[in-house]
């Protein structure tokens, strides 16, 4: 399946009654690459991955995952699927291992491996030893990890991890990260991955931006960092209104108060504080210059900061789960 | 790494009647597990029955004894009690769908590329051998009871113990397919089994019962499951005619004597139903 991408997905859309939750979605997944679905809580990624993992049915359009087609060849898509949900799904009365024989056997792994390859992933992620403790007295982060061992347990060619970070500490957060980053090297497979920490979109290969159900843009983080352009300047005065008033009047620049200070954006921020200095005609208490990250990105191409745009997802997010029922 | 690095791989074979068999397997396997390892469970499910047993059953003979000589009231009460267990923990063992897609385990059953009539048959056969294995605790008390030990009829009890668990857990399973929480089901089980039980002749002998009852009773499938394990105990223990006419009546259809053979058929033949509708469900549900 050489050249072939790993996930194709064209025009994809769900409704759930009147509520568009995906509206034509199109990308392409390369073999082998990590792939970040990035977006504000309601803005589609679980719907989308939902569909793409044969869970929910598309109201339109076609997806393929390892090549086949996830309405169509929906057992053949399962099989060559892994799966970490946000939600757990461990049976925790059974213990670790138990819990990852159950799914060798469901999914038909064979006999004379099912031992080695369930030691192999546990090992992978440090809880081998932790292997005949039931499942109820683990920790969540001990769990997200038996999940991702589980998930990997038949040898999928995709990976889906939706939101595999969501609600732990930044160590565990860290060891996941690290986990993913060994099993790129190890193995042959994709990584499909939904997130909206920004900090983790910077560990994929592609992201694509998703908001109100559309796909916004996809490239490479540097890539979107460097389309954004302009630096992040942040500047401490006595009068910050007075302060936008003649960044506007003697510069030309947009700016607002964020996180408390004065901020604009400006192509080569650290040639323009000297003009700064110079030109803007009130004391500077400080300043602060910052290459883009990816919540500029975000907020070039959506027009909002992701927190921003959570909170008013939110309502869209309920009235979804209203429809749902 | 203990692991040698390099991954140890696994190709996932197409699906086939092999691999169907195996989730069967493993789906009634934890079945097994999860009551193994839950003794509280196991008393409780106990605890029912004992009392109908020994206390009521006690109380009641005393107030009946005069009017059937020669037979402890307690051995017409013990096949009631048998399926009683039979199908409580039958019907706890489907309700743990219920709880499977409250934690949401049964989404990692769903989503693994085998049919969900593996899945389905695997949870009714484990639950069925649960429900057995739990009323195999209440044949072990025959003795107390004044029923022989004797191992024709511990195999025939066994084999309709089996059979009439199958049934109720495709019943519950069928039940469970659509529910959202726990609460919900058992209000409803407690809805559906109570009657059941009263209406089956577990209680209280099904003879010269007013024509409404007998209705109830005829119609009600669960008679037909407990019908068949008091005929054969009654096979196998000495009572005088007059008595035997009026604890074991057996079932009739307008004044014809249903065989136990077909007793045993319609309770089979409802489980098979119950079954496909069980599966029916769940191909609908995705």
């Amino acid at each position: 399946m050489a050249g072939e991408s790993a996930v194709a997905v064209r025009g994809l859309r769900k409704s759930y009654g009147k509520v568009e939750a995906v509206k034509g979605v199109a990308f392409e997944v390369r073999p082998g690459e990590v792939f970040g679905f990035l977006g504000p809580n309601g803005a589609g990624k679980t719907t989308t991955i939902s569909m793409l993992c044969t869970l929910v049915n598309p109201t339109g359009g076609s997806a393929t995952v390892a090549g086949y087609d996830v309405v169509r060849e929906r057992d053949e898509v399962r099989r060559n699927i892994g799966l970490v949900f946000q939600d757990p799904t461990l049976d925790g009365y059974l213990s670790a291992e138990q819990n990852l024989r159950f799914h060798a056997e469901l999914y038909g792994v064979p006999k004379s491996v099912v031992g080695d390859r369930i030691r192999q992933v546990m090992e992978m992620v440090a809880l081998w030893d932790r292997k005949d403790a039931k499942v109820m007295t683990f920790s969540g982060g001990m769990k997200r990890r038996l999940e991702i061992a589980r998930g990997l347990l038949h040898s999928p060619r995709v990976l889906f991890l939706d939101e595999p970070t969501v609600g732990l500490d930044p160590q565990t957060r860290a060891a996941i990260w690290g986990y993913i980053n060994q099993l790129r090297l190890m193995e042959d497979i994709t990584i499909f991955m939904t997130t909206h920490y920004m900090d983790e979109a910077e560990y994929c290969d592609r992201i694509a931006i998703i908001d109100h159900g559309e796909v916004v843009v996809i490239d490479s983080p540097e890539a979107l960092k460097a389309s954004v352009g302009k630096d992040r300047v942040q500047i401490h005065t006595d009068d910050d209104a007075k302060a936008i008033e003649a960044l506007r009047e003697r510069f030309g620049l947009e700016a607002a108060v964020r996180e408390g200070a004065v901020t604009f954006a400006v192509a080569s921020g650290e040639e323009f504080v000297p003009k700064l200095f110079a030109g803007l005609g009130m004391p500077i208490k400080s300043v602060s210059v910052s290459r883009p990250s990816l919540d500029d990105v975000f907020m070039s191409y959506t027009g909002s900061t992701i927190r921003d745009a959570e909170a008013e997802n939110g309502n869209m997010a309920f009235m979804r789960a209203m429809a749902r029922r | 790494m203990a692991a040698d690095s390099a991954a140890i791989s696994v190709r996932v074979p197409a699906r086939g009647a092999g691999h169907d068999l195996r989730a069967i397997k493993i789906v009634l396997h934890r079945e097994i597990l999860r009551f193994v390892n839950d003794r509280t469970r196991m008393l409780s499910m106990l605890v029912q029955p004992v009392l109908w047993l020994f206390v009521m059953g006690t109380g009641l003979g005393s107030l009946v004894q005069g009017s059937i000589p020669g037979i402890d009231f307690r051995t017409f009460m013990y096949p009631g009690m048998i399926s009683m267990t039979v199908i409580m923990t039958g019907m706890f063992s489907a309700g743990s769908i219920v709880w499977d897609r409250e934690f949401g385990f049964l989404r990692e059953m769903l989503v693994a590329p085998v049919s969900r009539g593996a899945i389905v048959v695997g949870k009714c056969l484990g639950g069925a051998l649960v429900a057995t294995a739990q009323g195999v605790i209440i044949l072990a008390m025959a003795g107390l009871v004044g029923v022989p030990y004797s191992p024709g009829l511990m195999i025939t009890l066994l084999a309709e113990m089996f059979l009439a668990a199958f049934t109720i857990t495709a019943f519950g399973v069928m039940l469970a397919a659509r529910m959202k929480n726990m609460q919900t089901f058992f209000g409803l089980v407690q809805m559906a089994v109570m009657p059941m039980i009263f209406l089956s002749g577990a209680m209280f002998p099904l003879a010269n019962l007013p024509g409404w009852l007998h209705t109830l009773t005829v119609v009600n499938p669960m008679t037909y499951a407990v019908d068949p394990m008091r005929q054969a105990i009654f096979a196998h223990i000495e009572t005088p005619p007059q008595v035997s006419a009026m604890l074991n009546p057996g079932v009739t259809w307008f004044g014809w004597q249903v065989p136990v053979l077909l007793e045993v058929g319609i309770v089979g033949a409802l489980g098979l139903i119950l079954l496909s509708v069980s599966i029916a469900q769940f191909r609908r549900a995705e």
